[in-house]
């Protein structure tokens, strides 16, 4: 009888024992490892996961890299604590998160590293929309068109009169925060009648299954699907070259707009400046994005960019270039030509 | 025929019909279930081998692996195991054996029903403020095995109060007019008979918690790592100060587990991922019904062994 209890007794005291040995030990354990931790956006981690596992090889080990996914608002969370060392954004810091920082004493560098392009896509059947101007997509998608706007020939005329099926990410994704942005001009503004889903694999199923069908979603899963789905060139009225498709000269050049979009990397100062594997990490992030990024079909920026961020890192120009407040169709340029505000 | 005998019969064909009825829907779950498991099989059985299981993730699928989640797996159910056992088994000790029924232990127990009904991902929020911010934990695989032993408290405990509720009333009678304390009675009877009925419950709800996703990603779980946590013992780096780890330093590592590298695959553009996240669904359902099997086993052993 004894024996058989037995193992619950060491159970209990081993738990006590753990619980109480460990949690003295721990700091001076951390301080030692030579981490670089990331969080943030799920839509950046393909292109610092390939970096991650790059430099990993290149270093045999030695440092040690973790990314999670938390998302581009949650990373931020604990970027502004400096908890971690670096965060994957899908857009600027925000006015609050900026503050945030300002109150834990967390200065950061901000850098732009790849774009994504938000792709409009369609059936491969489909033969009527090989273009459309963002004024019909906003006619299509601004809240108002809930329940009027249902049928293809209502987008402009000509086209069939056919009912049209429409497929969009959730609402908690960046990618929707951006298109509503960019197309109704403000942001998580849309209408709620479309078939929604935070995994974009649904979507590409479902304009894949439709030939009626439209939808938007990340470049990266229409480039992994191009064989099931096309592409619809977007014509912006506020530019002059008319429609332009989703590619990765259109986008590089600055054409594709302004469904286009920079992703960041926010790198806390101190760890920069304080842990040289951060600092290596960040230069080593800097040379191989391009490559990397258009590994995992993301579309990289021009190499004058990556020059730039180079820049700002060596003259310690720390801050955002938004001020807290997102924008659309910015050329990536511009963004670290300007001054940048803590 | 008389009416009484119209009347039986009607009732023997309702019998019969409320069986075929059971019996087709007993066989169509069954069916979602085995088409489910042949599909992930389908897709997913190409590409479990060794290197699959020996490798950490990658953005190339054919090189990705899932060492570092199965590794995190096993860890983070040692830190829930050892928690939510003792502290399961001796609340449900308490309210079975101790407590005077009066509104303390009701409002207790309406409590931890209320509890085992709770989404996980509240779980996740409640663990982020205090075990990652308050007790400053991090997002360790401490402050995660804590976590789930949080989610899985409440079926330990109701676990262990149902085994104790089975033994019969005489045998705690024979006991005490033996003139036992209540400790003795719980110390030699109750705990050793009911052992079977508690490892049944906790294995159960463990394998409950091998699964658990959004409660982990809350708390801030990895989704990229490629080390594994360090083994007690074994040489520290030299750069890193030299010696030996600590044998519970490991506590403090980042991590990540099955189901969240499943996650992260299953929403990856292309195909390429699926059979990489079928594969891990593999290994999870193994893992899952290892557990299921194991508690059926000690459950069979420790009856054989209580004659009454």
């Amino acid at each position: 009888m004894r024996t058989r209890i037995g193992w619950l007794g060491t159970a209990a005291v081993s738990a006590l024992a753990f619980g109480v040995s460990v949690i003295p030990a721990t700091p001076a354990a951390v301080a030692q490892d030579r981490l670089v931790r990331i969080d943030g956006s799920s839509t950046v981690f393909p292109v610092t996961e390939a970096v991650a596992e790059e430099f990993q090889n290149s270093t045999r080990g030695r440092v040690k890299v973790t990314v999670g996914i938390s998302g581009t608002g949650g990373g931020f969370k604990k970027f502004c604590r400096g908890d971690t060392d670096i965060s994957n954004a899908s857009r600027p810091i925000l006015a609050l998160e900026m503050a945030l920082a300002r109150e834990n004493g967390v200065e950061y560098f901000e850098l732009p590293i790849c774009f994504d392009a938000i792709t409009v896509a369609v059936h491969k059947d489909n033969t009527w929309a090989s273009s459309m101007t963002v004024q019909e997509l906003k006619r299509l998608w601004e809240p108002e068109a809930q329940g009027k706007i249902t049928l293809w020939s209502q987008v402009r005329e000509g086209w069939p009169e056919h009912k049209i099926d429409l497929f969009g990410p959730g609402t908690d994704s960046g990618t929707f925060d951006y298109f509503t942005e960019a197309v109704v001009g403000k942001a998580k503004s849309s209408r709620g009648d479309f078939t929604g889903s935070e995994d974009d694999n649904v979507l590409v199923r479902g304009i894949e299954g439709n030939r009626y069908g439209l939808g938007y979603l990340p470049f990266a899963y229409y480039a992994e699907n191009m064989n099931r789905l096309r592409a619809v060139a977007i014509d912006w009225e506020e530019d002059e070259h008319g429609p332009m498709l989703p590619d990765m000269d259109n986008v590089v050049k600055g054409l594709y707009n302004p469904l286009s979009r920079p992703l960041f990397l926010y790198v806390n100062r101190t760890s920069y400046e304080t842990k040289p594997w951060v600092k290596q990490f960040v230069d080593f992030y800097l040379d191989n994005a391009a490559e990397l990024a258009e590994e995992v079909k993301y579309l990289p920026l021009p190499e004058r960019a990556y020059e730039m961020a180079r820049d700002r890192l060596r003259s310690g120009q720390t801050g955002t270039a938004f001020g807290g407040v997102p924008e659309v169709g910015v050329s990536v340029e511009e963004i670290l030509a300007r001054q940048p505000t803590q | 025929m008389t009416s009484i005998e119209r009347v039986i019969r009607f009732r023997r064909y309702q019998d019969i019909g409320f069986q075929v009825l059971g019996a087709s829907l007993t066989v169509i779950a069954l069916l979602v279930l085995g088409a489910l498991v042949l599909d992930l099989a389908k897709t997913g059985l190409g590409r479990l081998s060794w290197s699959f299981l020996a490798s950490f993730p990658s953005r190339k699928a054919e090189q990705a692996g899932i060492a570092s989640a199965i590794v995190g797996s096993f860890y983070v159910m040692v830190v829930t195991a050892f928690t939510a056992i003792p502290l399961g088994v001796a609340a449900g000790v308490y309210l079975e054996e101790y407590s005077r029924r009066n509104w303390f232990t009701a409002v207790i127990e309406i409590n931890i029903a209320n509890l085992a009904g709770v989404p996980s991902i509240v779980y996740g929020l409640m663990a982020l403020s205090l075990f990652v911010y308050t007790f400053g934990l991090g997002e360790s695989i401490l402050a995660g095995g804590l976590t789930l032993a949080l989610l899985i408290l409440p079926i330990v405990i109701v676990a262990t109060r149902e085994a104790l509720r089975s033994i019969p009333q005489h045998i705690r009678e024979a006991a005490y007019a033996m003139g036992a304390t209540r400790w003795q009675v719980v110390r030699y009877h109750l705990l050793p008979y009911s052992t079977g009925g508690i490892a049944t419950g906790v294995i159960i709800a463990l394998s409950r918690a091998i699964g658990e996703t959004a409660p982990l990603i809350t708390i801030g779980a990895l989704t990229f790592i490629a080390f594994l946590p360090p083994t007690p013992f074994s040489p520290r780096p030299e750069e890193d100060g030299g010696g030996l780890y600590g044998p519970f330093e490991w506590l403090d590592s980042g991590f990540t587990v099955l189901p969240i590298q499943m996650f992260n695959w299953v929403s990856r553009p292309g195909d390429a991922f699926l059979a990489n996240a079928a594969a891990a669904g593999i290994v999870l359902i193994v893992a899952t019904l290892g557990l299921n099997a194991l508690a059926i086993v000690v459950r069979n052993r420790m009856r054989r062994r209580i004659r009454w």
